[in-house]
């Protein structure tokens, strides 16, 4: 809703004079100055949670150790974003963890954009200290062809029931059962599909660790080694960024930069999952000419050939209006801006229109 | 758009109507659902109760087809109850007093009739659109998809301008696009009264200065082409005997299946461009393997006139080339000599032609990302929301018209209406997210949906094999219940192939100004299959 101009306030982080907009967390703050906090239930997509603590700051003056994605600025505030005690309990968070978690980071497809891993291998952890018995379970796998669900490498951050409440407004998951045996699940234990999921892959995207991921993607290709080309998605006319992830010149998955285009890292069903069809086996790969009856392949100069010499046939037997065009809503400005001058100069008509109206 | 996605959530009150956004335009959904959220009330307009309907404060189930009659009905409230904006008004429309005139003679209680929307309910939407401080509309197919479609658009923006609703963040007329490059193609003059940037193909003068500028000998009637529809009329009349269909399925998207094979059979050349053998494809002299998007660089205009850069991500398989690349083999072929552009070149050459997009560049779009026409030049920042000081004809024109039914009605043969659309995971005629793993399964076949009601007097069940019949043709779907559709409402999304929803809608009744088919009220039959 209608929104104000905002108020600059002014404070100190890590003994930095640094300016803030007021109503901005201190965790905000210090990513625009490029000060690193460790996260694990932030996503800047959702409201402030503050459920894993790892983000904790002391702020001159206050008790205890806030957490800087739930802590707004305020003026003159002064923050220590890390001392040995941050440190400490910081590593105590990862190994509390970890000692829940199925470390099988060898085949896991989040393996290389893993946030715990990394937080992990900052603090120099190998493994987990604590030896008692794992509580999850790799529960809430259904036959769906999209997402993947294994709730033993879960940290309950909560990220995928908040997008798909916040964002998504589709509430398929969330917490089932207390404490140890607490997964985010949905209701009955349903299949996504079953549950009214939309399959945006919402949750997918936010998830920091390899709990949700991918099924058309999974061992098609380590993050490390893919190369990222980011474009335009081809279908709705929103033109959402997504960011298509390449290995051995084939798409294995998709993702959307977080904060860019309309988007802003949020990608529905199609513009996530819709991209195999590049791939597919049905694609056309040369020209086919209709000789008795039937299409067959020729090549480029002579189907060519045989398109130019018909329109000019047609055009100079019957006149320009005997000629027609469909131009397409799915080609690039530059495609259709060159089509249209194509009938209008080669053959002289206006005949001329797509399937803006269908 | 008039305004942009992001500015949507600025407001204090949308109406959303005839748009199935959270399905057909997922990420403007996502800005609905948390301005929902926020506190904005939504208002949803739409014969089916579609998702949006949980975040929305109101659901007008209007009856399929009388747009224009709520639309009026909202005026005379606005009018009658002085909520106008008058400074807006008198400053910046023309024609208000004749509009005045004419909705204060509708009558509430018959609109009430037509649409089955309470007058009361039609008070407190146009109240609550009218008086807060930034209101905005958003509509897509379920406006414009009419023989009537024109008028519709009209009527809807009467409101907005009676009101002042636009021009400023989070008010604004918004018009959805359904394919990413939509707005694009219309804006480079791929209409048949149009040259690049909307200038209007009977004016001799522009006509002379492009023939000139593209250096053609070939002279061009002063007078507007064929639309889609009316080219496939001509076909089947014999009139039009070569046909270059790049990229597009009339045979599943255009209405009255029969009626467009017949017609395309008719042809004496038919060459078609795409990356599969799409049902039209299979159907010509010659096919021309094209590129997807992934394989190509170049821009697409978004639905809020964002232009953007596409980038190439893999190759494209075989001998497929861009379609650029064949347009330009044919020109070649035919004589004219083009240089060997690329899309960065060819953009370069569109705007200095296109006035919108004269300060758009490639280097610009790599430095800065998307721009928003228009965007004239080089300094030129792009335009978010247009309409700020002014409308481009100086004035704004009220549009008078009245409700009129569309031309074929139900009957006792055809008793019920069929509406079409789109679903969350499908995409137009369904050939790329049809190929794509995961997504395909998802939704494998047509379908047809019914309300419970009519479900319990066919005696069918969901999963049901059924016919469903139109004057023109039948196809075989599947039956969904669907709570929320009214009894006598039917409704077929038109992406598959086995269950073509437009082989039953009809092409012949078009609107006079835009040439649209009515394809959202169709008469049909359902009967079961034994
Ligand atoms: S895919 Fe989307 S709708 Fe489904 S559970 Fe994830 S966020 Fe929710
Ligand atoms: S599944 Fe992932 S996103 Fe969801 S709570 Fe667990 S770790 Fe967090
Ligand atoms: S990121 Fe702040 S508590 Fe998790």
């Amino acid at each position: 809703m209608t929104q104000a101009p905002a108020q600059i306030i002014t404070l100190t982080i890590d003994g930095l004079p640094l300016e803030a907009r007021a109503g901005q967390t201190v965790l905000e703050v210090c990513r625009e100055n490029g000060i690193q906090i460790p996260t694990l239930c932030h996503d800047p997509r959702l409201e402030p949670y503050g459920a894993c603590r790892l983000c904790i700051v002391q702020i001159e003056g206050v008790r205890g150790f806030p957490t800087s994605c739930t802590t707004r600025v305020a003026e003159g505030m002064s923050v220590t974003t890390n001392s040995p005690e941050i440190a400490d309990l910081r590593r105590s968070i990862v190994e509390l963890l970890l000692s829940d978690h199925e470390l099988r980071c060898l085949s896991c497809d989040s393996a290389g954009a893993c946030a715990l891993q990394d937080i992990a291998y900052e603090f120099g952890i190998e493994e987990s200290p604590y030896t008692g018995e794992r509580h999850r379970v790799r529960e809430g796998q259904d036959d769906n062809d999209l997402i993947e669900r294994d709730y033993s490498k879960c940290i309950l951050c909560g990220r995928c029931v908040r997008i798909c409440h916040e964002v998504q407004g589709c509430d398929v998951v969330g917490y089932t059962d207390r404490g140890f045996e607490a997964i985010p699940n949905t209701p009955y234990a349903l299949s996504l599909e079953a549950a009214g999921c939309e399959f945006c892959g919402q949750c997918v995207s936010t998830c920091p660790v390899g709990a949700l991921t991918d099924k058309p993607s999974r061992y098609q290709g380590r993050v490390w080694e893919t190369t990222r080309v980011e474009s335009i998605c081809g279908y709705c006319g929103v033109g959402c960024t997504v960011e298509y992830h390449v290995k051995d010149g084939r798409i294995i998955s998709t993702g959307a930069p977080i904060g860019r285009g309309v988007n802003g890292g949020n990608l529905c069903a199609k513009g996530r999952y819709g991209w195999s069809f590049t791939h597919s086996p049905d694609r056309l790969t040369a020209p086919l000419v209709r000789r008795d009856g039937k299409l067959v392949e020729v090549t480029w100069d002579e189907a060519v050939r045989v398109v130019a010499d018909n329109l000019a046939r047609i055009r100079d037997e019957h006149g320009p209006g005997a000629v027609g065009g469909l131009a397409s809503a799915k080609c690039t400005n530059e495609e259709n801006y060159l089509f249209q001058k194509l009938l209008r100069t080669a053959i002289g008509t206006h005949n001329i229109d797509h399937c803006a109206r269908l | 758009m008039t305004n942009s996605v992001a500015d949507l959530g600025q407001a204090d009150v949308i109406l959303v109507i005839g748009s199935n956004t959270t399905e057909a335009h997922p990420i403007v959904g996502i800005e609905l659902k948390r301005a929902a959220l926020r506190g904005t009330r939504i208002v949803v307009v739409d014969p089916r109760r579609i998702k949006l309907v949980d975040h929305a404060k109101d659901w007008l189930r209007i009856q399929p087809g009388t747009n224009v009659a709520l639309f009026n009905a909202m005026a005379r409230v606005i009018v009658e109850e002085g909520l106008i904006d008058e400074a807006f008004v008198s400053e910046r429309t023309e024609g208000f007093e004749a509009l005045r005139d004419h909705v204060l003679r509708v009558d509430l209680d018959e609109a009430a009739r037509i649409t089955g929307i309470p007058v009361v309910k039609i008070r407190e939407v146009a109240r609550a659109y009218a008086s807060a401080e930034r209101a905005s509309i958003v509509y897509c197919m379920g406006v414009t998809q009419f023989a009537t479609g024109t008028a519709q658009v009209r009527t809807l923006a009467n409101l907005a301008m009676l009101t002042g609703q636009i021009g400023r963040p989070g008010t604004g007329v918004n018009p959805l696009r359904g394919q990413s490059n939509v707005q694009g193609a219309c804006d480079l003059g791929c209409l048949p009264d149009c040259l690049p940037g909307y200038q209007s193909v009977s004016d001799r003068d522009t006509l002379d200065r492009f023939c000139d500028f593209w250096g053609s000998e070939r002279e061009l009637p002063a007078e507007a082409g064929l639309t889609l529809v009316e080219m496939i009329h001509a076909a089947a009349r014999g009139e039009l005997k070569a046909l270059y269909v790049m990229g597009e399925n009339p045979v599943l998207s255009d209405p009255d299946q029969a009626h467009v094979i017949e017609a395309l059979e008719n042809l004496d050349f038919f060459v078609v461009q795409d990356i599969f053998l799409t049902e039209t494809a299979k159907l010509a002299d010659v096919v021309l393997p094209a590129a997807t998007f992934l394989e190509k660089d170049g821009t697409y205009t978004s639905t809020d006139r964002r232009v953007q850069l596409g980038r190439k991500v893999v190759d494209a398989p075989g001998e497929a080339k861009t379609d650029l690349e064949i347009v330009t083999l044919v020109a070649n072929a035919m004589g004219l000599g083009w240089d060997e552009d690329s899309p960065r070149d060819v953009m370069v050459e569109m705007g200095a032609v296109t006035p919108q997009y004269g300060g758009i560049t490639y280097s610009r779009l790599e430095a800065e990302g998307g721009l928003q026409w228009p965007c004239p030049d080089a300094s030129h920042p792009g335009t978010p929301i247009l309409h700020v000081d002014g409308f481009p004809r100086g004035r704004a024109a009220f549009a008078v018209a009245d409700h009129t039914p569309p031309a074929e009605l139900p009957d006792v043969e055809f008793p019920m209406v069929l509406l079409t659309g789109r679903h969350l995971w499908n995409f137009h005629t369904n050939t790329m997210t049809g190929r794509s793993v995961g997504l395909a399964e998802l939704n494998a076949a047509g379908y047809v949906e019914i309300s419970p009601k009519d479900a319990e007097s066919l005696c069918l069940c969901e999963g049901d094999r059924v016919e469903v019949a139109s004057r023109r043709g039948a196809c075989v779907a599947n039956v969904r219940i669907t709570p929320g559709l009214e009894p006598g409402v039917v409704f077929m999304p038109f992406h598959f192939a086995d269950a073509p929803a437009n082989r039953l809608t009809s092409g012949a009744a078009l609107d006079p100004d835009s040439k649209m088919p009515g394809l959202k009220t169709t008469p049909v039959r359902i009967s079961r299959i034994v």
